[in-house]
């Protein structure tokens, strides 16, 4: 049974972190904060570092130099963070099961948790799917499920790592709808994509990394209307950034 | 074929004596198969979830046991229980008992390497979501056997194949004693030598049934592992 923190974990500060993997920089000196407001938007090609950051925020990497805090904190559980992984596992149980099991998990009483997967499943539209095997479900399903179970953690903040990619079209729409109304509801969102459209239609701020630096960050309408940095322009002219 | 119908026909009029001796070898075998599963699936948990100094021997060591000569489990055990071994005063060579420990010693090695395996596969498939839902060790553990509760049954029924079939370590310990320690195995060993063809081919029928049956068994956990969790 897990005891909820009061405390928030917001804001959550990179100050000057590293991330050094068998002798390889994966991140290199990030120093970045995330606030309560709307959504952080991470972008990058393949490969800039986009996971290795999202799990480090969620408290999953150890940083090999600088430091993370959440709400000022330098150690705190992960109790009212979630994450939703570029290659979610689904549980070898039905849809419903897999919420109850966050649920469980996230110390909710048993007489609370069946309205809660019922609430869940249908905020991700897939109650009529409730009792398939998560596995047997479309990719697509899958990633809505998977959000469904990171909420189910009652997050104040949420890490989304690349929740669209190879979804066609409807399926995007349906995932950046929900991320638009659980930010609405006040839950942080920090999420990756290589995306550029989507990043404009969802990002209060901007992160662009490229080999695990930042090249540059700040709100997305001063991003997308004037960048600064020289790599920052081409990436946004579309032009490949190797 | 006089002998192949009269041995039909000990199976078929229920031969008490025949089925004395399945229902001995059944009672070991599935015991032992417990007992081992007791054992091997907490260890091979254990192995897989945790890290500790000379691990990769261990699993090496514990892979390699899998194929264990019966004759040298009999063997081992034969030590321990006879009257000058350690456990001599207990007084069990050459009981239905000792024939249990023997199985066991042979088939917790399957079990629990099989174990090791399957749960260290599901692990490294679910640590980041477990993770990242702050689940703890104890939650974590009865999840993961839960999870692959279908394979787990595959390794038992695996352990319970071996033991049933085997002769090496049951006839050491046991002694082959008529109504008392005599099993499907040992009993085949015996009379095919003396050359009562009869009883020998009857049981080497229901033994052949047996392990058909449990491959079957192990074929519907597969299905039903395939139906419940995609
Ligand atoms: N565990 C690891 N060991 C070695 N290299 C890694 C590891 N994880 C990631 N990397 C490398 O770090 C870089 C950044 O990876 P990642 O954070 O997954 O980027 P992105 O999500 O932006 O595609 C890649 O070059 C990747 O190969
Ligand atoms: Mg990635």
């Amino acid at each position: 049974m897990s005891v909820r923190s009061l405390e928030s974990d917001l804001p959550i500060c990179f100050s000057e972190v590293g991330i050094v993997t068998s002798g390889v920089a994966i991140l290199d000196d990030i120093s970045l904060t995330f606030s309560a407001d709307a959504p952080t938007l991470l972008i990058g090609p393949n490969g800039s570092g986009k996971t290795t950051l999202l799990r480090a925020a969620m408290g999953l990497l150890p940083v090999s130099r600088g430091r993370i805090t959440w709400g000022g904190r330098e150690v705190s559980p992960p109790t009212r963070r979630a994450i939703m992984f570029q290659h979610p596992v689904m549980l070898r149980r039905s849809a419903a099961a897999n919420i109850r099991y966050a649920l469980a998990a996230a110390g909710v009483e048993r007489a609370e948790r069946e309205p809660r997967v019922v609430e869940l499943l249908t905020l991700v539209g897939l109650e009529p799917l409730a009792h398939r095997p998560a596995r047997r479900l479309s990719g697509g399903e899958q990633q809505r499920l998977s959000l469904a179970r990171a909420l189910a953690r009652d997050p104040a903040v949420l890490f989304l790592d690349e929740p669209t990619a190879s979804l066609d079209p409807a399926a995007t729409k349906a995932i950046e709808d929900i991320v638009r109304a659980i930010s609405a509801r006040g839950i942080k969102v920090v999420m990756a994509t290589h995306d550029l459209g989507e990043a404009k239609r969802l990002a209060g701020d901007i992160v662009l990394l490229h080999r695990g630096r930042i090249i540059e960050s700040g709100p997305a309408e001063r991003f997308f209307a004037a960048p600064a940095a020289d790599d920052a322009k081409s990436f946004l002219a579309g032009e490949l950034l190797i | 074929m006089p002998e192949n119908a009269s041995a039909l026909h000990l199976v078929l009029t229920g031969d008490p004596a025949l089925f004395a001796i399945v229902r001995l070898s059944l009672i070991v075998s599935i015991s032992a198969t417990f007992f081992a599963a007791l054992i091997g699936v907490p260890l091979g948990s254990l192995i897989a979830l945790t890290r500790f100094r000379g691990r990769e021997p261990v699993i090496v060591v514990l892979n390699a046991l899998m194929g264990l000569p019966p004759v040298v489990a009999g063997l081992a055990v034969y030590l321990m229980l006879s009257r000058s071994g350690p456990l001599g005063s207990w007084g069990l060579l050459f009981t239905p008992l000792a024939m249990v420990v023997a199985q066991t010693v042979l088939v917790t090695p399957i079990i629990a390497a099989l174990t090791r395996q399957t749960i260290e596969d599901l692990w490294l498939e679910y640590r980041d979501e477990l993770t990242a839902m702050n689940v703890g060790p104890l939650r974590r553990v009865r999840t993961l056997i839960w999870d692959a509760r279908f394979s787990l049954l595959t390794a038992l029924l695996a352990g319970f194949g071996r033991a049933a079939a085997e002769v090496g370590a049951i006839i050491i310990v046991g002694g082959n004693i008529q109504g008392f320690t005599r099993t499907m195995t040992t009993t085949i060993a015996l009379e095919t030598s003396k050359g009562n063809l009869p009883l020998a081919i009857g049981l080497g029928i229901v033994l052949i049934t047996i392990v058909v049956l449990i491959s079957a068994l192990a074929w519907g956990a597969r299905r039903a592992a395939e139906r419940f969790s995609g």
